[in-house]
């Protein structure tokens, strides 16, 4: 398995590489190659995740190191779905590096087999886990599409047409390719977030317990309610939505790992190390 | 390619070998000739034809082309006297023009060889160009490579040297940025549009004023496929109603103006007007009408018309005339840098043609010719004699045999290589012969 890892960081990495090379020089041949060694390292990844189900008898998600590797194969998976719809072949050079680091990260990060235990083997986790990392790797990429938005912006704005200017694509497309980000993120997040609760109600006989990671995913998704509410009803878009879409990574982010580290929770044992 | 006795008619003194052959490129450009010059010298389709005809009569002279652009006036020819053509072709054309053989001559520059060859590349390749870049030149080379042709005044030589100068152009273009990067405000205006809003084509558009540069701007939108609406306001509204008319969209008045801004997305100005015309006071409401949506306003009128405190406000954006100006010089600075590696591109083109050229001489293609056939008969030989066991006397018997062959089938084709006769176009003989063969790896 720790060879497959590293095959998995390497494949990562190169195509990292060349995204950045695509990014920096421009060259169009390096994008193809990227984004076929991406999916390379990502169906690797995949067949590893299935061998561990398989291995493990349920989802790998036990510890910090097999839900980071979750989160970086979420989110390689999803952009590597997305980018043809919204053509948007420069967010691999943020895609990619970010799944590498997290793999990296994981890998770092000793692996302690914890005790198999009943309480993952429900349809109703696998569900939950599933869907919301799902969701969450397209929040990330919607944070990184306003990064990208800024940096445009900022440029077109203050009238430097050189570097970013060249390489990164129109406003319009960042902003309604952020757009359709958030609504399926917000959606996954949310159906996810309901499968959460009716497996609280069947494991624990409530749905809610005032679970750190509990109240702080709900304080994710209302900013992310609040984008979408905004949006349709008050027009925000552009330079609002990309910030919004940032602060609502932000909070995702500590939701994911800053709540594991700074709180306790029955979460806990699925983040620690 | 140019069949050995078809296309050359003039009467050639006697037989030349092509290392004798040079090619000159003899011209005046933007650089060397001012305006008042240059505007006397432009040939038309039939003067260039004419012009091509009288060369072609001349003895000394093989082949010909005559470039002629706005800004340059070019002759190639290859010649066996090359002194003669250097005297005599400036004479010519200021003969043809009508003006004075020393101003002429004050202007015109004269490359031959590897340098002819480099001038041509550059210029088919747009470096040497008014406009780094631009990419009418091409074109007009081959338009008047068609009209050479057409006239029947190249040969092998000039055939594969305009060949080659436009494959080293659409290289240059493929791999450097030379002809990237908008350096016009009309097109530096367009590719700002194309950053803010992802098509332009079903965008609507607000011209106010009128003025060259903003209904360039207009055309240049409008060819990009464009479906959306084109309002056109004017203080004077029949001017208005008349613009309208050419680009098919709404005349509006003035006063309609604040009004219409929550509808268009891009707005092209250049009125006469004092002060501005759109204030900061006028967007901020208007921006929550259109919730938000981008307004991209190009104002390129000297005083201003809008108000330069709306690029603050957000989803709005400003370019004024300098802000473009200052985009172009950027982008000329880029092509400058391209330009760099289009030179090394060129210098290789140059390169490979001369390796050609040379290889058109009598001597190297005989000595192609032998070692291949010595090759293929060697190598057949070992095999029939690998095969065969064969006492040594038989052998030596079996090589001198083939060495015989070789040199006999070998020994008309070098006489009449050697000197085709009179009236022929040796250069051509010694090319089908390569190609016949295929005696040159590269073609």
């Amino acid at each position: 398995m720790t060879a497959a890892l590293i095959i998995i960081i390497f494949l990562y990495m190169s195509s990292s590489a060349a995204y950045l090379g695509y990014f920096m020089i421009q060259a169009k041949i390096l994008q193809p190659v990227a984004y076929s060694v991406l999916m390379a390292g990502f169906l690797l990844h995949t067949g590893l995740m299935g061998y561990q189900y398989v291995h493990f008898g349920h989802i790998p998600v036990q510890n910090l190191h097999q839900t980071l590797s979750f989160a970086a194969w979420a989110i390689a998976g999803v952009y590597l779905l997305l980018r043809y719809r919204f053509h948007l072949k420069i967010l691999g050079a943020y895609t990619a590096p970010l799944a590498t680091v997290i793999m990296i990260v994981a890998f770092w990060i000793p692996q302690t087999t914890g005790e198999p235990s009943n309480i993952l083997n429900s349809i109703w986790l696998i569900l939950h886990v599933v869907i919301i990392f799902i969701g969450e790797a397209a929040l990330v990429l919607a944070g990184g599409t306003g990064g990208l938005y800024l940096l445009q912006e900022h440029a077109i704005k203050t009238k430097n047409t050189r570097f970013f200017f060249k390489r990164l694509p129109s406003l319009e497309l960042l902003d309604s390719a952020g757009y359709a980000f958030i609504i399926t993120g917000f959606t996954l997040l949310t159906i996810g977030l309901v499968t959460g609760f009716i497996y609280a109600e069947k494991v624990w006989g409530k749905i809610w317990s005032w679970d750190p990671k509990e109240i702080w995913s709900v304080i994710t998704w209302l900013i992310y309610a609040a984008l979408l509410h905004e949006r349709l009803v008050a027009g925000w878009r552009g330079r609002r939505a990309a910030i919004m879409a940032i602060i609502g990574f932000a909070a995702l982010i500590f939701t994911f790992i800053g709540v594991n580290l700074f709180l306790e929770g029955h979460h806990n044992e699925f983040t620690r190390w | 390619m140019n069949l050995p006795d078809g296309n050359r008619q003039a009467p050639t003194p006697q037989a030349v070998s092509p290392e004798a052959l040079e090619i000159i490129l003899i011209g005046v450009n933007h650089r060397t000739a001012p305006v008042e010059l240059r505007e006397k010298l432009g040939f038309t389709d039939t003067e260039t034809e004419s012009a091509l005809i009288t060369l072609r009569k001349l003895a000394f002279i093989h082949e010909a082309l005559l470039v002629s652009t706005c800004n340059r006036v070019e002759v190639l020819i290859t010649t066996d006297q090359p002194e003669t053509a250097k005297e005599q072709i400036p004479s010519y054309i200021a003969e043809w023009k009508a003006i004075s053989v020393s101003r002429f001559k004050s202007a015109v520059y004269i490359y031959s060889g590897n340098d002819a060859v480099r001038h041509l590349f550059r210029v088919t390749s747009s470096l040497d160009s008014m406009m780094l870049g631009e990419p009418q030149i091409l074109g007009q080379v081959k338009a008047a490579y068609k009209h050479a042709v057409e006239t029947k005044t190249t040969g092998v030589i000039l055939n594969r040297l305009l060949h080659k100068s436009f494959s080293t152009a659409k290289r240059v273009r493929r791999e450097t940025g030379i002809g990237g990067h908008a350096v016009s405000i009309s097109y530096a205006a367009i590719e700002l549009a194309k950053k803010i809003f992802d098509s332009l084509a079903d965008k609507s558009i607000l011209l106010i004023g009128a003025g060259e540069m903003a209904e360039l701007a207009v055309e240049h939108l409008l060819r990009s496929h464009h479906s959306g609406i084109i309002c056109v306001a004017n203080r004077t509204f029949s001017v208005g109603v008349e613009l309208a008319g050419r680009f098919n969209g709404t005349p509006i008045r003035f006063e309609e103006i604040p009004e219409t801004l929550a509808s268009v997305d891009i707005i092209v100005s250049s009125t006469g007007a004092p002060g501005f015309v759109v204030a900061r006071d006028h967007i901020k409401p208007i921006m929550r009408r259109r919730k938000n949506r981008p307004l991209f306003f190009i104002d390129i009128a000297v005083p201003r018309d809008i108000d330069p405190a709306i690029n603050r406000i957000p989803n709005v954006y400003l370019y004024d005339i300098d802000d473009l100006q200052g985009v172009i010089e950027k982008n000329i600075n880029i092509r400058r840098k391209e330009s760099v590696i289009a030179e090394r591109i060129i210098d290789e083109g140059v390169v490979r043609f001369r390796n050609w050229y040379k290889s058109l001489d009598v001597v190297p293609t005989i000595v192609a010719l032998r070692d291949k056939l010595h090759a293929t008969a060697e190598a057949e030989l070992n095999k029939t004699m690998h095969a065969m066991d064969l006492s040594p006397g038989e052998e030596e018997a079996l090589k001198k045999m083939t060495d015989a062959m070789v040199k006999k089938i070998l020994h008309d084709p070098t006489i009449f290589l050697k000197n085709p006769g009179v009236h022929r176009n040796k250069s051509a003989y010694l090319d089908l012969t390569r190609k016949l063969f295929k005696l040159d790896n590269e073609f």
